[in-house]
């Protein structure tokens, strides 16, 4: 079962728009004509892109009608500091830039049988909930946006959503003192409501935990997160079965070393949260540095696995079976 | 491409179902070496050599014709052959997008799809048909997608959804299936669907597969290999018409073993559907009499010493347990010990 990638899709920048002063809209087209992939609601697309000093791979979440499938379209927040990726978006990428990206994956799709969806967003964590809306409109499931940002001129698309569907749709500001009560509204839903949180990590700590002391079933609660990859600490990893070693720089991550030394390491989210880049650790001399939420806690604890993704090592020597 | 397809063979009644020399030559022995134990022999869906079954994602063969004409006499006996659950609607699309843009890319001399926009024009000339239909719209077919696009494929479909970190098989047409039912499996989770399976649980293999699909991705389908045996060509051996062949079994002879007793490949292929964010699963199966597999010397030896030295619990669990002593005693003749080259080609 080998993790081989599928080959990249070269897309063109055909526009780009500006729609908070951190935040930019792009919208990408492939460049041999046509349609690109169709998708569903939730899903997203790692854009790869070619620094000078080194490549760039995130994760972006998919905003445009899965039925358009002309173009595709993502924001990008500039993350300030930044490791590079949202940098380059936002400093070299111009209306004629040219990108690749793989083919789309959804590791936040909407559930089928929910009675009710109950979708929460903050700041970015919008984007995926943009294209799932296309999605519910085409069904008769009810469903409810709440929508937190820090300001109405933070609010990407505050007015965009406001005017489509009003009666669905909540806008709140941290400004206007206005935020939302996850207590009374987890509380307030009718059975089978499933409930989709995407924002910052503690609005997403704070749904989790609140719907877990509200009984809330594990298999209602959806959560997406982008969290890039936390720096650290320089170290060496040595690869065994390719007998390769790499240099893990502080603002890199250790999957991005891996890549950056010709192995195709297996990965789909980048964010910490599927497994699937999920590799044995045969020894290291100091400590490794969970970052993710797949491991269990026993596991981290075993030191002998980690997600090169987003986990690193304080060490000098990380040896992985890989 | 350069085949002709069998027009008046049978998979029921008088069997008059064969392969041609260039069918037994490209049938896909599903055995690698000489013994045969589970394992989660998943491969990434490639194609393959030109002329192989795997070729294209979605083969047509010299049966397609005959295959289509008896999935229809199965579904007129028992419509429940074919079932699909409501949420299961975007898989459907998704399936017939997949069955029409594989066949025309891959046989263009048969069949043509052409797109405009949600507007769809589809011929498929061996089956003299001719649709023109609104993607996503159901009332335009003469069927449902699913039911429509599987009556024009070769092979079993599953449709599963992807929920909770499990597989749910949520809809499927099932009219050739090796002992199992649609009607009895459908909104099985994926280990339920499975539970029959003998000594793969415990082996974990069921664990890894099911979290290896879990993660399989858009544009990169994944191909395994199964096998059962089953006396005559009869494809639809399913459950609910054991009376029918079950008997069969007891019937086998050294003196007709070559001709009744076949060995069934199947060809499972799975694709990631890209706006259901659903599984599909084919079943294609293959079937070769046991004189055709001895045409091949290095096939006569290899299913002999399978067969001979198979696990009990399969040996049962694929109901070879009242036949396979004929079938390992006609192959002995032709199995004088020495070795088989690796992998499944003839030498």
């Amino acid at each position: 079962m080998s993790a081989a990638h599928a080959d990249t899709i070269p897309v063109r920048v055909v526009a780009i728009e500006q729609v908070t002063p951190q935040i930019r809209h792009f919208t990408l087209e492939p460049i041999a004509g046509g349609d690109l992939p169709a998708f569903s609601g939730g899903s997203h697309i790692i854009v790869v892109m070619r620094g000078a000093q080194r490549d760039y791979r995130n994760p972006y979440s998919l905003m445009s009608s899965p039925n358009e499938l002309g173009n595709y379209q993502i924001s990008v927040l500039r993350v300030d500091p930044s490791r590079g990726g949202s940098a380059f978006m936002h400093d070299q990428v111009r209306v004629g830039s040219e990108l690749e990206i793989a083919h789309p994956v959804n590791l936040f799709a909407l559930a089928k049988l929910a009675r009710k969806h109950l979708l929460l967003a903050g700041g970015i964590g919008i984007t995926p909930f943009m294209a799932q809306l296309h999605d519910l409109r085409a069904t008769n499931v009810p469903y409810e946006l709440h929508y937190a940002t820090r300001s109405p001129a933070h609010g990407a698309y505050c007015e965009l959503l406001a005017s489509v569907e009003p009666r669905r749709i909540r806008l709140y500001h941290d400004s206007n003192r206005h935020f939302i009560d996850f207590e009374s509204l987890l509380a307030g839903q009718p059975l089978g409501t499933h409930v989709y949180v995407c924002g910052p990590a503690g609005m997403i700590t704070r749904v989790l935990d609140t719907a877990r002391a509200l009984g809330w079933p594990d298999s209602h609660v959806h959560y997406e997160k982008f969290a890039a990859p936390p720096t650290g600490d320089a170290f060496d990893a040595y690869l065994q079965q390719s007998g390769i070693e790499v240099h893990v720089q502080g603002d890199q991550s250790l999957l991005e070393a891996i890549e950056a030394a010709g192995v195709d390491a297996p990965y789909l989210c980048r964010g910490g949260v599927c497994g699937f880049c999920r590799t044995e650790v045969v020894a290291v001399d100091g400590e490794l540095l969970h970052n993710d939420h797949f491991l269990s806690a026993d596991e981290k604890a075993s030191g002998k696995l980690i997600m090169p993704c987003v986990s690193r090592a304080h060490c000098r020597k990380l040896v992985l079976n890989l | 491409m350069n085949v002709a397809f069998k027009m008046d063979q049978v998979y029921r009644g008088a069997y008059t179902f064969s392969n041609s020399p260039a069918a037994i030559r490209r049938f896909p022995m599903p055995f690698p070496e000489d013994r045969y134990m589970y394992s989660v022999n998943i491969e990434p869906h490639v194609p393959g050599p030109a002329g192989s079954v795997i070729e294209f994602p979605i083969d047509c063969d010299e049966h397609y014709v005959e295959e289509c004409r008896d999935r229809a006499i199965v579904i007129e006996q028992d419509p429940l052959r074919i079932q699909a659950l409501p949420h299961m609607m975007a898989a459907q699309w998704d399936t017939l997008e997949l069955g029409m843009q594989s066949l025309s890319q891959s046989y263009p001399a048969w069949f043509t799809l052409t797109r405009n926009g949600r507007e769809w024009h589809w011929i498929n000339r061996p089956l003299g048909l001719d649709q023109k239909f609104t993607f996503g719209e159901p009332s335009s077919l003469p069927q449902p997608p699913l039911e429509y696009i599987t009556r024009q494929l070769q092979g079993d479909w599953v449709i599963m959804d992807q929920r909770d970190n499990d597989l749910w098989v949520e809809g499927g047409m099932v009219t050739g299936p090796a002992d199992w039912s649609m009607d009895f499996d459908i909104g099985m989770s994926f280990k339920e669907w499975h539970g029959p399976v003998p000594l793969g649980h415990e082996m974990g293999v069921f664990d890894r597969a099911l979290k290896f699909l879990l993660n399989l991705r858009l544009n990169e389908p994944v191909r395994r290999y199964n096998w059962t045996m089953t006396v005559h060509p009869n494809l639809d051996t399913s459950p609910h018409n054991y009376p029918e062949w079950g008997p069969d079994r007891t019937t086998v002879t050294l003196e007709n073993v070559a001709k009744i007793l076949h060995l069934r490949t199947e060809l499972q292929g799975l694709w990631r559907l890209p706006r259901s964010n659903g599984i599909v699963f084919m079943v294609r199966t293959y079937m070769l009499s046991l004189g055709d597999v001895a045409s091949i010397p290095k096939w006569a030896r290899r299913v002999h010493r399978v067969l001979r030295d198979l696990h009990p619990a399969l040996v049962d669990y694929k109901g070879l347990t009242r036949h396979r002593p004929t079938a390992v005693a006609w192959l002995s003749q032709f199995d004088d010990g020495s070795p088989t080259t690796p992998g499944v080609a003839p030498e």
